[in-house]
């Protein structure tokens, strides 16, 4: 099990080299930079949505994010070391009190909204 | 037809590509893998390489394989297997076997001992469809069915699908991608399921029923160059 383990968190190494993961977690926006392949042509596409679940699991770690498109809620599940994802901003911090907010699945407009987490904004800015 | 390697089966993991895609992967280890003896057409009437791996300790060794692994010259091994080969391809007792003796892009064959399910019944084994959740059928909902017919013929045929044990038998998986080879950890990455569990041993040879489009080492991939490297150094060449 542990050279497995070795294997896997060589590749993790391998994967985020050049690449710098911010600290996020279920409950904050995001906009995810997604390499799109279009015939020959590579182009950057923005999935910006509301992180609703993360799952640590080292090179199976993956996160999920929701937004509303058009009316119909979307969903979409990320692996965190995918060479797919060129880039993640955290652009607002949520304040929730789980980890999973899958509850947001069953509401809409103003109720699924989330507070911002204003000490922790105030404290990411004067980090940078 | 070359030798196969015994390896043990430690887990399963994935593999990012470049392009965004991944590829599902077991990772089978092979770690002191030997040539414990030797059999040779003029003295078994077969061609073959008898692999040894795995450390066992010395007092839980019977006498009779002390004996045989002494007369090899190797250490005492967990694991033997047999692998059948051509002539061409035998090799000198004692020499050790490394994972290069697979390339990246070929196929393999897998063949190991699938986990025991136990006694199970026939959704499980035969994938039958069972009987209805409701229209009058009582506690008899994963059941078969009828088994046959009526008087004639009277019995219910030989080799009938039924309830039974499942696993813990020899299985073959054929044509399996080598997705990527670890020289320095001994580690072949297959694309897909092996059976067995975590710590099996498994037999990986070369796939049957494809062809190898890469070169493949000859007679075997050894891992210590400076050894003799055949036992028939003018076939090998021929080959």
């Amino acid at each position: 099990m542990n050279i497995l383990k070795e294997v896997e968190k060589e590749q993790i190494a391998k994967l985020s080299e050049g690449k710098n993961f911010p600290e996020f977690k279920a409950g904050d926006t995001l906009k995810v930079h997604t390499k799109v392949k279009e015939g020959d042509r590579e182009r950057i596409q923005v999935y910006e949505g509301v992180c609703i679940a993360r799952k640590n699991d080292g090179l199976n770690s993956s996160f999920t994010v929701r937004k509303i498109s058009f009316g119909e809620g979307v969903e979409r599940v990320f692996p965190l070391y995918s060479p797919n994802i060129a880039k993640i901003e955290v652009s607002r911090i949520g304040k929730v009190r789980r980890a999973k907010l899958y509850f947001l699945r069953a509401l809409r407009g103003r109720s699924a909204r989330i507070a911002d987490d204003l000490s922790a904004s105030a404290k990411a800015k004067d980090a940078e | 037809m070359r030798t196969g390697l015994i390896a043990k089966k430690l887990g399963m993991s994935r593999i990012f590509e470049a392009n965004g895609t991944h590829v599902p992967v077991t990772v089978l280890s092979v770690d002191n893998l030997q040539v414990v003896a030797v059999k040779t057409q003029e003295k078994d009437g077969y061609t073959a390489v008898q692999l040894g791996t795995g450390a066992v300790k010395a007092k839980n060794v019977s006498k009779a394989l002390k004996g045989h692994f002494a007369k090899a010259n190797v250490e005492p091994k967990k694991k033997l297997g047999e692998f059948r080969v051509s002539e061409d391809c035998l090799l000198s007792v004692g020499s050790e076997l490394s994972v290069e003796h697979f390339v990246c892009g070929q196929y393999v064959d897998v063949c190991a001992t699938s986990i025991g399910k136990g006694f199970a019944g026939v959704m499980k084994r035969h994938n039958f469809a069972g009987l209805e959740a409701s229209h009058g059928v009582s506690i008899s909902h994963r059941s078969h069915g009828s088994t046959g017919q009526r008087q004639d013929p009277g019995k219910v045929f030989k080799g009938k699908k039924m309830a039974g044990h499942m696993g813990a038998e020899r299985v073959t998986v054929q044509n399996l991608k080598v997705v990527a080879i670890d020289a320095d950890k001994g580690l072949i990455m297959v694309k897909g399921g092996v059976p067995g569990g975590e710590n099996a041993w498994v037999r990986i040879t070369d796939a049957v029923k494809k062809t190898a489009n890469v070169e493949l080492p000859l007679p075997a991939g050894l891992k210590k160059v400076d050894a003799p490297v055949a036992v028939k150094a003018e076939t090998a060449d021929n080959a």
